[in-house]
């Protein structure tokens, strides 16, 4: 499509929804579940439809012409078999329940992957399609097994984000007929602030706390304990564990080097989202470097801590921090 | 949506197309069909090799040639053989640049009216069978298009079930539809008629040999259902038409012959009888012997053959009443019979002197045909495959081979009558069929010919020489006299045949020959009186409507959720009655709530209310599951309960 018509499409796409509030009633975002009923489901004939229904009239035409009945035969017969296939596939789609949207942690102006929860009822339900800002991911759910469908979209703001429309459309069984509806479904999920790459190195922190742990830190069993089933995988030390024989895991309470303050005030001199782009990168540098950090904001002081929950905060807050770009 | 094909969707859809374009093979001429069975061949075998579709400077110049080639071979493209030939390589070609969804589709759709095309050959039963068949596979190719199947249910079969269920849903409003839509009784272009391409069936003429192909061919002729029972095998001879002149090789048929009686008296007993002919695309109706008047929409000629005032261009019905032993007219015209003794020159000599001593020594013609039908038996073998005649057809089969079949028996004796001053002629028909479920199916290799000769004071006699040399031959059928028995002969085989021979009269009589004036019959039965195309459009779209609402009914089932148990169900729709009094519950409410607030809103209500509530409280909370008695029980007092705005004070 080119840009001319995306552009047209985008403004009558808009007067229609100035206009016609009632058709667009259903698309503003509504809280889950939202349940596909007969009242937000379109049907129109596709292209390949229209064609079709063009080919079964010149069909009829010469069937009849010639007197063939069994050609009128076959045409009756393709003409109600096509007829059939709208409601076959109107009943793929009527009672699909949307349940629940989940986002992955992603920070912005990368790729957001979001898992959107169908439940089918009694039904199964083949050639199901979800487009999503013109990436289409297609699915299908067998009778009484609700699905995840992922899609993975590039979000550019920080901060509470919603997936915004979503198309959920089928051509099932045999592509005559599109039949779609619209999804909103009223739910945020957060979009952590891009990360400044490459960042500069860590600031020298202030504290000395970790001073005499460092200086162990040559030893090199300093920080390790021995694994336990409820330890995450990606803090097992793995090259020590194969020098002792038994899995040894990082102990994510030893706190390494020094401690460190990641302080907004200090970063003075640039603009608003620069900074906050900078502290998250120094955020997650801090905690892949395994080091105690203490997150400071105008309105508030995270830490000292480490670990993913404190990193989660820190982002958050990150996240969060009022800014001029419409983000809350 | 218009994603890249898959091996296995492309191979669906060349499937698709190779099944296709072989519902034409047998029209298509050989040096088109094999290079495009190739070509579809070399294309999957590409595509499987990761190779994608060849380019436009391959197609391009492919299309050109195609066209060039349909045109040069028919001179032009037009008209439903080159039209055919020309629909089944474009689809071919469609098929080489298919790479993605939306040519795959329109590949089908195309091939959908390929399929339909196919049957403007030909619509037996068997083929229309397999033209169904090939429709499954279409949309079961179709389904199979879909990006995401359920898992496990990716291979064909469950496509097919797909397409079935499509076909079997649509099956009520496709024979509503077939039944009701507007037939036409002319064409508005083209002609119902073939190209002349030849279908088999008696031909005009007869040269002795000529048949030999005919006989083994085992397709219908027509079907008769008699009114009373099967006359006897022996007495089943269809005349269809009579050839009188002979020009020493070939019989043919007066070119004009006048006009017949309308009406022959009848003598003997009386056989009534209605015949289902097939397409022959000509106009020769095949009676039994011997036709008493000509039924509606023919005439009969001098010979008494009824001859149709148009083609057979679709199978006919006909009803026609005959008397094996009347005959048109007891004198024969001088100028009829002397063509009725005319010999060619040159031909025969030895045959003409056989006849002229018979004559001399025998003089009763009785006698004559006796000793004749007496020659035949004792030196003559019966035989589909008899040795090529030299020039003079006549003496050598006579006086030589001596092995034939009936076209050189009855050729030969009507030569030999002529030659013995007795006017002879040849007739060419049917004799014998297969009788079984109620009626008679007359095949074409039960075609036949025989002699009439012509008797002072009496008329026409039939005489079949063939039935001298090969008794079985009338009695027992084609087949058991053409010892054809190395594969029909199996009993089973047979009765298949025969039960499916039954299944395809049906299917010629109700779908096949349905036209205007069946449409009428049926429609008439029904109650619908005016059957104008214009009322019939009207009944049309009332039927279509109505399906399209009885779907969307069906479509629009188990739509609302069923919450809870029967319980739960009662109060809610209890809930509802109450709503259209203004007092329709709260979410938030609770039974009890909604106690208090009836006794607010409605006290008179209340006093009645009140129990009720009370019992629904008792049912819902007292068991984890109510009886079934007592929410009935509840059911009908809450049914009882009036509720009525005058009951509300507002």
């Amino acid at each position: 499509m080119t840009a001319a018509t995306a552009d047209l499409r985008a403004r009558v796409l808009a007067y229609a929804e100035r206009r016609l509030p009632a058709l667009t009633r259903l698309r503003r975002a509504e809280p889950l579940p939202t349940r596909l009923d007969r009242r937000r489901i379109y049907v129109l004939p596709t292209g390949f439809g229209l064609m079709f229904g063009v080919l079964l009239f010149v069909m009829l035409v010469g069937a009849l012409n010639y007197g063939n009945n069994a050609a009128v035969l076959l045409t009756c017969v393709l003409g109600g078999a096509a007829g059939a296939s709208l409601f076959v596939g109107f009943r793929g789609m009527s009672g699909l329940v949307l349940a629940r949207v989940q986002a992955d942690e992603a920070h912005a102006g990368e790729s957001v992957s979001v898992r959107l929860r169908f439940e089918p009822g009694a039904r199964a339900r083949a050639g199901l399609r979800l487009r999503h800002r013109e990436v289409d991911a297609a699915f299908a759910l067998p009778a009484d097994s609700p699905a995840d469908v992922s899609i993975a979209f590039d979000e550019t703001q920080r901060g509470w984000q919603r997936i915004g429309r979503v198309r959920v459309w089928t051509d099932y069984p045999l592509g005559l007929f599109r039949i779609w509806s619209w999804l909103n479904p009223d739910v945020e999920f957060l979009v952590y602030p891009a990360l400044e790459r490459p960042a500069p190195p860590l600031p020298s922190g202030a504290g000395r706390i970790g001073e005499q742990a460092a200086a162990g830190a040559s030893d090199e069993h300093a920080g390790l304990r021995d694994y336990r089933p409820s330890d995450a995988t990606r803090l097992i030390a793995w090259k020590a564990s194969v020098r002792h024989d038994s899995l040894l895991v990082r102990d994510i309470e030893h706190r390494s080097g020094e401690a460190l303050t990641l302080d907004h005030a200090a970063l003075r001199g640039m603009d608003g989202e620069a900074r906050i782009r900078r502290l998250a990168a120094w955020v997650v540098d801090a905690e892949a470097a395994r080091r105690t950090y203490t997150l400071r904001l105008p309105a508030e002081s995270i830490g000292p801590g480490l670990g993913a929950e404190h990193q989660r905060a820190c982002l958050r807050a990150l996240a969060l921090m009022p800014g001029h770009a419409g983000t809350t | 949506m218009n994603e890249r094909l898959d091996t296995r969707q492309f191979e669906r859809v060349a499937a698709a197309v190779a099944a296709t374009v072989a519902t034409h093979v047998d029209h298509l001429p050989l040096w088109f069909w094999l290079p495009l069975a190739f070509a579809l061949a070399l294309r999957t075998w590409m595509r499987r090799r990761g190779m994608t579709a060849p380019s436009a400077w391959i197609r391009i110049p492919l299309t050109a040639l195609l066209l060039v080639l349909v045109v040069v071979s028919y001179g032009n493209v037009f008209g439903k053989i080159p039209g055919s030939t020309l629909a089944c390589g474009l689809l071919a070609l469609k098929l080489l640049e298919t790479e993605r969804m939306r040519d795959a589709r329109i590949a089908l759709g195309f091939c959908a009216f390929v399929l339909m095309s196919a049957l403007l050959f030909t619509q037996t039963l068997l083929f229309s069978l397999a033209v169904g068949g090939v429709l499954v596979l279409l949309l079961a190719t179709l389904v199979s298009l879909q990006p995401a199947s359920l898992p496990g249910r990716r291979g064909l079969r469950a496509d097919v079930r797909v397409a079935l269920l499509l076909l079997g849903s649509s099956l009520p409003l496709a024979v509503a539809a077939f039944v009701l839509l507007p037939r036409l009784d002319t064409p508005m272009w083209g002609s119902r008629g073939g190209d002349g391409s030849g279908r088999s069936g008696l031909s005009e003429t007869m040269s002795p040999g000529q048949f030999a192909q005919l006989m083994l061919d085992d397709t219908p002729a027509f079907r008769v259902v008699f009114a009373g029972a099967t006359p006897l095998p022996s007495a089943l001879y269809f005349r269809t038409l009579v050839l009188t002149d002979f020009d020493g090789t070939t019989w043919t048929r007066q070119l004009e012959s006048g006009f017949g009686p309308r009406q022959i008296p009848a003598t003997g007993p009386i056989v009534d009888y209605a015949v289902t002919l097939e397409t022959t695309e000509r106009r020769w109706l095949p009676a039994l012997d011997l036709p008493l008047s000509a039924p509606e929409g023919a005439r009969m000629n001098a010979d008494q053959i009824l001859v149709s005032a148009s083609p057979v261009m679709q199978p006919r019905r006909y009803e026609v009443r005959s008397a094996a032993q009347a005959h048109a007219s007891t004198t024969l015209g001088s100028i009829e019979r002397a063509r009725a003794l005319r010999l060619p020159g040159g031909y025969g000599t030895q045959a003409r002197a056989l006849g002229r001593r018979w004559r001399e020594e025998l003089r009763d013609d009785d006698r004559i045909v006796q000793v004749a039908l007496g020659m035949f038996r004792e030196s003559f073998t019966y035989t589909l495959e008899p040795p090529l005649l030299a020039r003079d057809s006549v003496d050598d089969f006579l006086f030589e081979t001596r092995r034939g079949f009936c076209e050189h028996y009855a050729s030969a004796f009507v030569f030999l009558m002529r030659a013995a001053g007795m006017p002879a002629r040849v007739v060419t028909g049917y004799q014998g069929g297969w009788a079984s479920s109620g009626y008679l199916l007359v095949r074409q290799s039960d075609a036949h010919a025989w002699a009439e000769v012509w008797k002072d004071g009496v008329g026409w006699l039939r005489v079949d020489p063939t039935a001298a040399v090969s008794p079985t031959r009338v009695e027992l059928g084609a087949a058991a006299a053409n010892l054809r028995t190395d594969w029909i002969g199996a009993e089973w085989l047979r009765d298949l045949r025969n039960q499916f021979d039954f299944a395809s009269r049906l299917w010629t009589d109700s779908i096949v020959r349905f036209d205007t004036l069946r449409q009428r019959g049926l429609l008439t039965e029904f109650g619908v009186a005016d059957v104008s195309r214009h009322n019939l459009l009207l009944w049309l779209s009332g039927l279509l409507a109505f399906t399209m609402l009885a779907a969307t009914a069906w479509a629009m089932r188990g739509m609302r959720e069923r919450h809870g148990d029967a319980l739960d169900r009662l109060w809610a729709g209890f809930g509802v009655r109450l709503a259209r009094l203004g007092i329709a519950p709260r979410a938030h409410e609770g039974p009890l709530d909604l106690r208090e607030r009836v006794r607010g809103d409605a006290p008179e209500l209340a006093r009645e209310l009140d129990p009720l509530i009370d019992d629904y409280v008792a049912l819902r909370y007292g068991s984890v599951r109510p009886a079934h008695d007592d929410v009935a029980r509840l059911a009908a007092r809450l049914r009882a309960l009036s509720l009525r705005k005058t009951d509300r004070k507002s």
